[in-house]
């Protein structure tokens, strides 16, 4: 019970923090790019465009740095037995990304915040791109430290039977890490884009500063385009890398419960639910699984139940198929998504060259509700790991059931849970309350060398 | 011979050093802000004197937290366990806080800015407050089993010395955010900051002196105090001494050495255990029983001496940037959406 509560704990924090921060990298690196093309162009539009997007950056790297400070504090309190085991390994990138990221972030950001107009343009140009290098610096500590829990390397087991590091560069070699870093930044880039064209397509749908939102728009699809192409190889590479080294966590995404070879994809299936071995699959699709999680036309894939089996020959009795229902739809939701994305981004990539972007109706209507389907994607990305690697916490070397805090009550896990819910839901309508004002508010007018929205106009710094 | 572990505990000693250094004097202003600024265009002006910088300060915390995950696993985990719901409404405080600084100004409605600038005070109020009890406990004692887990309740945290430690450094902080308003703006800010802090540097006198005693009293050590303590003394008797003079510069630096002294009496107090059980004192966690390997520590201190010495020098640029004084917009000039409060002077 406590360790339930403790797990819908961490996914609720963690899910929610993970709505914020890849729009922060996205965001952040497109900020910089405007920046960078009014430096080089001076135009006055990319100089607004640049305050315009800036500012939906810092309403949403406000909740984003809060809610990751839940994510730091939250292993200790909640997962202390984990904490003490893997800290000597886990710990490293964690503190890492402080030094390193953190620093870097808030420090620059700040500077970019406050000397618009103070400093000089080149330098004050590099203080928003120290702070997308940043945001990137960050997600790559967290993932090295979480591609561990996924696949464990660098490290021996000591007299104690505790893992202790003994090679850091494998953990940002380790296979799991390099292909699932690149994974994460092209989501963020993709929903940074997606953001971007959602606000950009609004305003040319009203028919209001069309001139300057064109050139943005234009921009999140040049973005988006390749970004979201490559993400498909890269995403099915990560595929094929967890069938190597969490075969359970691809075959229960397929619900593939029997050895097979070819094997074939379902489109859909009903039933499934409560790890059901006898669903209905729907539209066969022959040799796509085989190509998906081996990269080969005849690919063998080992089913659930002799995973099962080899895995309780080697670990004892237990259960050691993750959640199927889980698996097989958070794989669907961001394949299927994903692969409507990519239509839509060749659509726009199409109306860029032939120049009518900006008059493209139907093209801008569905550009502004694609913005919801970057967040159900890096939502889906991430249930699909986390829930893959049950029941272990790390890999093969601890279960998640022993991980909890012992001294930690489930009462004490219930009033912070609600606490956080509550908290989380005032921050959201805060946020998004900001975010759709601000997004509809229109460009700042068009003078040079004012400060920014946050801050004052008597400042005299 | 230097051990690792030992440089470790120093690393992190230091991290809450600068920690409360640097964000005690934005806690200060966070909680002083409404007080010293009686129109909208003052307290806009005075929370500004941090706006460029707190979040920078803030990841002191972040780093001290992460580096005793790295460093010290053992205690990470006892700690962040036992304070469970301490740490709670820590992080309620820092959410509601950080939003806060950022939020406020972004809307003219004023029931969203009263919110939101109550949520600034009492999250400043709370942060040091309720940190302070945690330190305090550390030294305390807290009821610790022999396989270093905490077996009390929420209610066994509140030891009256970590109470004492809590209102210590909130006084503290409150005085550092005095001093460095005096030292950031000027005209009747400056005044205001100077007459508030003029009180505050006697609480603090009294607050430290009493800190100082009780550690004594709860410390093997001998009755006198060690160095360290009676810098703090000194220093907040200084701070008192300038606070109403043309001294910002020195009344700002005294207040820092004042709670850089405190805080670091904690750590040398605690050394070389890193939590005191009192249940038995064989079941203290210690520097050497609760760090991480050889290996993992050496590749830590071979970043923290390559990164570390960049962020000082980037954060000091970013002080520097800065540094000039704020001027509150004239009161005549009517600031957008007063909240209420009194008329301007």
């Amino acid at each position: 019970m406590t360790n339930d509560l403790a797990r819908w704990q961490f996914a609720t924090t963690s899910i929610y923090h993970f709505l914020f921060v890849p729009v922060t990298i996205g965001l952040a690196f497109l900020v910089a790019l405007l920046q960078t093309a009014w430096y080089r162009n001076e135009k006055p539009e990319y100089r607004r465009l640049t305050k315009f997007f800036g500012t939906l950056l810092v309403i949403n790297v406000a909740v984003g740095v809060v809610t990751g400070l839940v994510q730091e504090f939250e292993f200790g309190m909640n997962w202390s037995a984990y904490s003490k085991f893997v800290g000597d390994v886990f710990g490293a990138p964690l503190a890492m990304e402080g030094l390193a990221a953190f620093f870097l972030e808030s420090t620059f950001l700040g500077l970019w915040l406050f000397g618009w107009g103070r400093l000089p343009k080149r330098v004050h140009l590099a203080c928003i791109w120290l702070v997308a290098a940043g945001t990137m610096l960050s997600a790559m500590f967290i993932l090295a430290a979480n591609s561990w829990m996924q696949h464990p390397v660098g490290y021996a087991l000591n007299s104690h039977g505790q893992p202790e590091l003994n090679n850091i560069g494998a953990l940002f070699t380790n296979p799991t890490f390099l292909w699932g870093y690149v994974h994460v930044i092209l989501a963020s880039l993709v929903t940074g884009s997606l953001v971007m064209l959602a606000v950009s397509a609004w305003y040319l749908r009203k028919q209001r500063e069309v001139a300057t939102f064109a050139h943005s728009a234009r921009i999140s699809v040049i973005v988006l385009l390749p970004v979201i192409l490559l993400q498909m190889f890269v995403g099915n590479k990560l595929g094929e890398i967890e069938t190597t080294y969490q075969p359970a966590k691809i075959a229960a995404a397929e619900a593939q419960w029997e050895n097979c070879q070819p094997c074939s994809f379902s489109a859909f299936q009903i039933g499934g639910g409560k790890n059901d071995k006898t669903p209905t699959q729907v539209i066969e699709i022959p040799h796509l699984l085989s190509v998906l999680a081996t990269g080969t036309w005849n690919g063998a894939v080992v089913g659930l139940n002799q995973l099962q089996k080899e895995d309780e020959k080697k670990y004892g009795p237990g259960n050691y198929v993750p959640d199927v229902f889980i698996q097989y739809w958070s794989m669907r939701l961001m394949a299927y998504l994903g692969t409507l994305i990519a239509l839509l981004a060749l659509w726009g990539g199409w109306l860029v060259h032939k120049g009518s972007l900006e008059r493209s109706k139907w093209f801008l209507r569905l550009s502004i509700w694609a913005i919801v389907t970057p967040f159900l994607m890096n939502t889906a990305g991430w249930l699909l790991t986390e829930n893959g690697r049950q029941p272990w916490i790390v890999q093969g070397l601890m279960k998640t059931i022993n991980a909890n805090s012992p001294s930690v009550t489930s009462t004490d896990i219930w009033i912070s849970l609600v606490a956080f819910v509550a908290i989380y839901i005032a921050l959201g309508a805060a946020d998004l309350t900001l975010m759709l004002r601000y997004s509809r508010k229109g460009l700042g007018d068009d003078q040079e060398g004012e400060t920014d929205a946050t801050a004052t106009p008597a400042l005299t710094y | 011979m230097l051990h690792l572990h030992t440089l470790w505990f120093v690393i992190i000693a230091v991290l809450w050093v600068g920690f409360f250094v640097l964000e005690g004097f934005d806690f200060g202003v966070g909680v002083l802000h409404t007080i010293v600024g009686r129109t909208e265009g003052e307290r806009q002006t005075a929370i500004s004197t941090i706006g460029p910088w707190w979040d920078g300060n803030e990841v002191w915390l972040i780093v001290a937290g992460a580096g005793t995950f790295a460093a010290f696993p053992a205690w990470y985990a006892t700690m962040f366990s036992a304070l469970y719901l301490a740490l709670l409404l820590v992080l309620a405080a820092l959410m509601a806080r950080g939003v806060a600084l950022e939020y406020t100004r972004k809307s003219e409605d004023p029931r969203w800015r009263r919110t939101w600038t109550w949520c600034a005070t009492l999250g400043s109020l709370l942060i040091p407050l309720l940190l302070g009890v945690g330190l305090g406990d550390l030294l305390a004692g807290l009821p610790i089993n022999s396989s270093h887990e905490y077996t009390g309740n929420f209610f066994d945290l509140l030891t009256p010395y970590g109470l004492w430690t809590g209102l210590t450094l909130l006084g503290l902080c409150l005085l550092h955010g005095a001093t460095f308003l005096k030292l950031r703006t000027t005209d009747q800010l400056r005044e205001r900051a100077a007459s508030l802090a003029r009180p505050l540097a006697w609480a603090a006198i009294a607050l430290v002196v009493g800190f100082v005693i009780w550690t004594r009293s709860i410390t093997a050590g001998p009755d006198v105090p060690d160095p360290v303590e009676i810098l703090a003394v000194i220093a907040v008797l200084f701070a008192a001494r300038l606070a109403t003079s043309d001294h910002d510069g020195w009344a700002f630096t005294a207040s820092a050495i004042a709670i850089a002294a405190t805080v670091g009496s904690i750590f040398i107090n605690l050394s070389p255990n890193v939590m005191i059980s009192s249940t038995n004192a064989a079941y203290n966690l210690t520097v050497s029983n609760a760090a991480s390997g050889g290996y993992a520590l050496k590749v830590m201190t071979i970043v923290t001496v390559i990164l570390f010495p960049i962020v000082l020098l980037y954060q000091g640029w970013s002080f520097h940037v800065f540094r000039g004084r704020l001027k509150a917009p004239p009161a005549a000039e009517p600031p957008p959406a007063p909240i209420g409060a009194a008329p301007p002077a």
